[in-house]
């Protein structure tokens, strides 16, 4: 008598399966991993459109699910990839996988960095940590020939706490020889005397290097104390709240706005951010 | 015209039996201390003389565990590590006798899973495929507040059929076509003629008029957020809290889950479980950071969330439906409608 | 018990404008009928709010736990020994504390008395010394109090505290009956199947709020075992199995701590007697060890130490 129903709604809680291609070891503590992963089935490839900035939930069966920044750019083809933090169940299990395993993705999820308000401005991207992933989509965006033109100067200052904790190191350096960005990357401390590029903290090298805040956009990822201190930097050289925009971690389960833990007042971080102004983040509670 | 039927109370029994042979039919049962809703097919005796359901009926349309997905861990198996939707079953039921108040519920918690971006398939088709069959209020109880929330006891929002205790017979409402549907397929029953509407209409007046609770809320929308997050008497509201997940089970209303994989041998499941704001675990980060890692934060989300977050966000009203439950069950006796009254007053 | 409110209501005055203590716990009048409000207050001038009766069931102890400050409570037999317990495990110090003893003539069990009116909903309660009244709209009942109250306070031999500054009034009798365990033998005289399923129709109602654990002073882990993730000790689903995992482990985490207060059971929103499990545990630390939990500051409980005349039946 019990009829099974037809499912004629998409489900946004099913993965897209997913093959591990290849993984680099990024840091020196080994505790960070990109992981490239190609759609087993082209037709998702297509579905999976997303911007930079967007996250997704990595899929791994047996353990449960993940929510990464996706740190490819959708100017990549072919393929996405995500840098992931060894911290918990699933990511521990992940970082044990091999390439060739399949796993899923299920996304993309969340805002993205707004593009649109970032057009004919100067784009200032403050990076810290293993934070830098979306900010890294967001900088192959940007300097691709298509997207090029669309923005003016990009300034970027990114940090870590070591030269080995530093994540992307060959495209980094690719990216410092480059004329058409202004690249700075800094590292907390080093001893070793051979370091070419910044020592200091986050903050401190936005001041020395970022010129104004006319026409200009800043986004900002990284540890809360590197937040804190840049915010200050950034109100000096007279940034609006409405012109820097903060990617915010929370733990999530679906990613979709439904499951209602990752909320900051009426706001979920994984359907209505991750991506928020500081305009916006002073009008909700100090609650993340 | 609104069609009106009347069925003595026997009547009303068989025309419920009738509807098994179209519908999964949930009545309320007496489960020794308590009523719940229980399957009449398992041989529950249908007792329609109650005052609520001791839990909510939320877990008929959105089960406390389900299966969402199955999958092999099996190498040999080329799906292996795949995942697939688990069989579930969304044949038509229908909920007879749940109180206006849960029925309202289910609205409310609607905007939440059937969203212009994304649809939760399960919750979605198990809502669409239930008819809801209310029972009005004859005799409120002194915790109840509907109708403060947007709702009454006699209230149709979200109902198909509302049926009035007349004492020796029901009075069925038809408020829907899939309302009229289901009682042409129950058995019995007869037209009711004017008398007996304006019976149930006045009795529906006199109980709604004398509810016996009534909490502010219409303060709510235009305070300050942060001012309400930052007001003085969230430590003295959560002193008593024991952080159990009483509230927010038993509320109507409430939908947060968690995610899960269980693995048996080499085949696993992914399965998702009611979730609570009260407990710890619930917002915290891998790293060991808490957003929300005290009891005053947590007893503050649960009634930001039903008070103020929702209504900003749905402009739907509170999330609540004044069915009292949270109220009667909490072992420290936190009240919602006392911190209505604060948050409404402050 | 109501006599006691006035008194409570002085004597916290007095120890918050002495500065003795920098808060008190006690109990509010609940908002419905047989629920009563857990309660702290640092002003002296809002000793007024602090009431006691015979509906004070959750266990104050529970909320000693991890303050830094000096307070005043209030403690009843039980609580006293939890708050004996706290002291032993390094969860209070004596020195922060200041408690105010109740002889305790026990707590109703708000259950059995909505049974006794058939269901009907109560929508006035008023104590009246040894009985109480009950009103609904349709009805009003006057019960003895001693016919109604919960299981453990009518069985309960310290009623009592054993550790106070100031007793609020006469010591009053324990439980003499060498009955107490009745309920337990009971069970234990099933056959292995059968109590299998005795226990499993008990907790099929079980819906994991949690409340018997989150009731408790004893469960007090930073990180409980059912929360854990690595690794996972129980799964989270309502699957039977996780379900009879939890209240298992949880009564063995409370043998021989265990005061039963009956917290666990009156929190419970769903009426399951959780308190079949831990007194169990309680009948077998006490025959097994000679141990009551809670009686005294001098030793540690029984699973804690190690002693060469230890029970070691089970080591085979």
């Amino acid at each position: 008598m019990s009829k099974r129903a037809r499912m004629t709604l998409d489900n946004p809680y099913l993965p897209y399966p997913v093959r591990i291609e290849q993984i680099v070891t990024e840091t020196e503590d080994g505790n960070l991993k990109t992981f490239r992963l190609v759609f087993l089935n082209p037709e998702h490839e297509e579905k999976f459109r997303y911007m930079p900035g967007q996250f997704a939930e990595l899929s791994i069966a047996g353990k449960g699910e993940i929510p990464i920044g996706i740190a490819s750019s959708p100017t990549e083809r072919g393929f996405l990839s995500f840098t992931v933090n060894r911290v918990g169940v699933v990511t521990a299990h992940l970082h044990n996988m091999k390439e060739g395993d399949v796993m899923g993705v299920r996304g993309p999820l969340g805002n993205c960095y707004p593009w649109d308000e970032m057009e004919a401005k100067n784009v200032v991207i403050i990076g810290g940590g293993f934070a830098f992933t979306t900010l890294r989509s967001s900088l192959v965006y940007l300097l691709d020939p298509q997207n090029r033109s669309r923005f003016k100067d990009v300034i970027v200052v990114y940090g870590a706490r070591s030269p080995g904790m530093l994540l992307y190191r060959d495209e980094l350096w690719q990216w410092e020889k480059r004329d058409d960005l202004q690249m700075h990357v800094t590292v907390d401390a080093t001893d070793d005397p051979d370091w070419k590029h910044h020592t200091g903290f986050v903050p401190t090298i936005v001041k020395k290097v970022v010129p104004s805040s006319d026409s200009s956009v800043a986004l900002v990822c990284g540890p809360p104390v590197m937040i804190r201190n840049t915010q200050p930097v950034l109100e000096d050289l007279g940034f609006p709240p409405e012109r820097v925009f903060l990617s915010l971690e929370m733990r999530m389960k679906c990613g979709i706005g439904m499951c209602g833990r990752c909320n900051i007042g009426d706001q979920y971080v994984c359907k209505d951010g991750p991506v928020f102004s500081l305009a916006q983040l002073k009008e909700m509670p100090p609650e993340y | 015209m609104t069609a009106y039927r009347v069925y003595s109370k026997e009547e009303w029994t068989s025309a419920v039996k009738a509807l098994e042979s179209h519908y999964q039919v949930f009545v309320p049962v007496k489960d020794g201390d308590f009523h719940l809703f229980g399957l009449l097919s398992e041989g529950k005796r249908p007792d329609f003389d109650f005052q609520n359901t001791h839990l909510s009926p939320k877990s008929i349309v959105y089960p406390q565990s389900e299966r969402m997905f199955e999958y092999s861990l099996d190498g040999e198996d080329p799906d292996a590590h795949m995942l697939k939707e688990a069989p579930k079953d969304f044949s038509p039921r229908a909920i007879v006798g749940i109180r206006p108040c849960d029925a309202l519920a289910f609205q409310r918690v609607r905007v939440n899973f059937d969203t212009p971006r994304y649809r939760d398939p399960w919750w979605v088709s198990r809502f669409e495929s239930t008819t809801f069959v209310g029972l009005g209020c004859n005799a409120p109880e002194a915790t109840c507040f509907c109708t403060s929330v947007g709702g009454g006891p006699f209230s149709e929002a979200g109902l198909d059929v509302l049926l009035y205790d007349l004492g020796d017979r029901f009075l069925a409402k038809v408020l829907t076509s899939k309302g009229d549907g289901l009682l042409k397929k129950a058995l019995g029953g007869m037209e009711a003629d004017g008398t007996l509407v304006r019976q149930a209409e006045s009795l529906a007046l006199k109980v709604t008029e004398a509810m016996p609770a009534v909490v502010p809320v219409d303060g709510l929308k235009d305070k300050s957020v942060l001012e309400l997050f930052e007001a003085p008497f969230w430590e003295d509201v959560a002193f008593g809290c024991i952080n159990c997940g009483t509230c927010t089970y038993l509320c109507p209303t409430c939908w947060c889950f968690d995610i899960q994989d269980e693995v048996l041998g080499k085949s696993g499941d992914r399965i998702r479980n009611w979730d609570s704001c009260m407990f710890p675990l619930f917002t915290l980060h891998g790293s060991g950071h808490n957003p929300r890692g005290g009891k005053v934060a947590r007893v503050r989300q649960r009634f930001m969330h039903k008070l103020k977050y929702y209504l900003d966000k749905y402009n739907e009203g509170v999330q609540c439906s004044g069915c009292g439950r949270c109220v009667r069950s909490c072992p420290a006796n936190i009240d919602i409608r006392q911190v209505a009254e604060l948050m409404n007053s402050l | 018990m109501l006599h006691y409110t006035e008194k409570i209501r002085e004597i916290a005055g007095r120890l918050l404008k002495q500065g003795v203590v920098d808060v008190f716990i006690g109990y509010r009048k609940g908002s419905v009928p047989m629920m009563n409000n857990p309660l702290l207050i640092r002003d002296p001038g809002s000793t007024d709010l602090l009431y006691w009766d015979s509906n004070c069931a959750l266990n104050l102890c529970n909320y000693l736990t991890g303050r830094k400050d000096r307070i005043g409570i209030v403690a009843t037999g039980c609580v006293s020994r939890n708050i004996v317990t706290h002291i032993v495990e390094n969860q209070i110090s004596r020195s922060q504390l200041y408690v105010v003893g109740i002889p305790c003539t026990g707590m109703i069990s708000h259950r059995a008395v909505i049974r006794a009116v058939g269901g009907r909903e109560i929508i006035e309660f008023e104590e009246q010394g040894e009985r109480f009244l009950v009103r609904g709209r349709d009805f009003e009942e006057i019960f003895e109090k001693n016919d109604f109250l919960q299981s453990n306070c009518a069985v309960c031999r310290y009623p009592n505290p054993v550790l106070y500054d100031e007793m609020l009034g006469e010591r009053v009798p324990g439980y003499e009956g060498d009955d107490v365990y009745r309920d337990v033998e009971k069970v234990e005289q099933m056959s292995s199947e059968d109590r299998r399923g005795f226990f499993s129709r008990m907790i099929s109602r079980c819906i994991r709020c949690y409340a018997c654990r989150d009731a408790c002073p004893l469960c007090y882990c930073p990180t409980c075992f059912v929360d854990e993730s690595r690794p996972q000790w129980v799964g989270k689903s309502i699957d039977p199995v996780d379900t009879m995992t939890f209240h298992l482990l949880r009564a063995f985490h409370c043998a021989g701590r265990c005061t039963d207060c009956g917290a666990c059971e009156r929190a419970c929103p769903m009426g399951i007697p959780v308190r079949q499990f831990t007194k169990k545990l309680n009948k077998d630390v006490q025959e097994l060890f000679s141990w009551e939990a809670g009686l005294g500051l001098e030793q540690r409980p029984p699973l804690d130490v190690y002693r060469q005349d230890d029970y070691d039946g089970f080591i085979r």
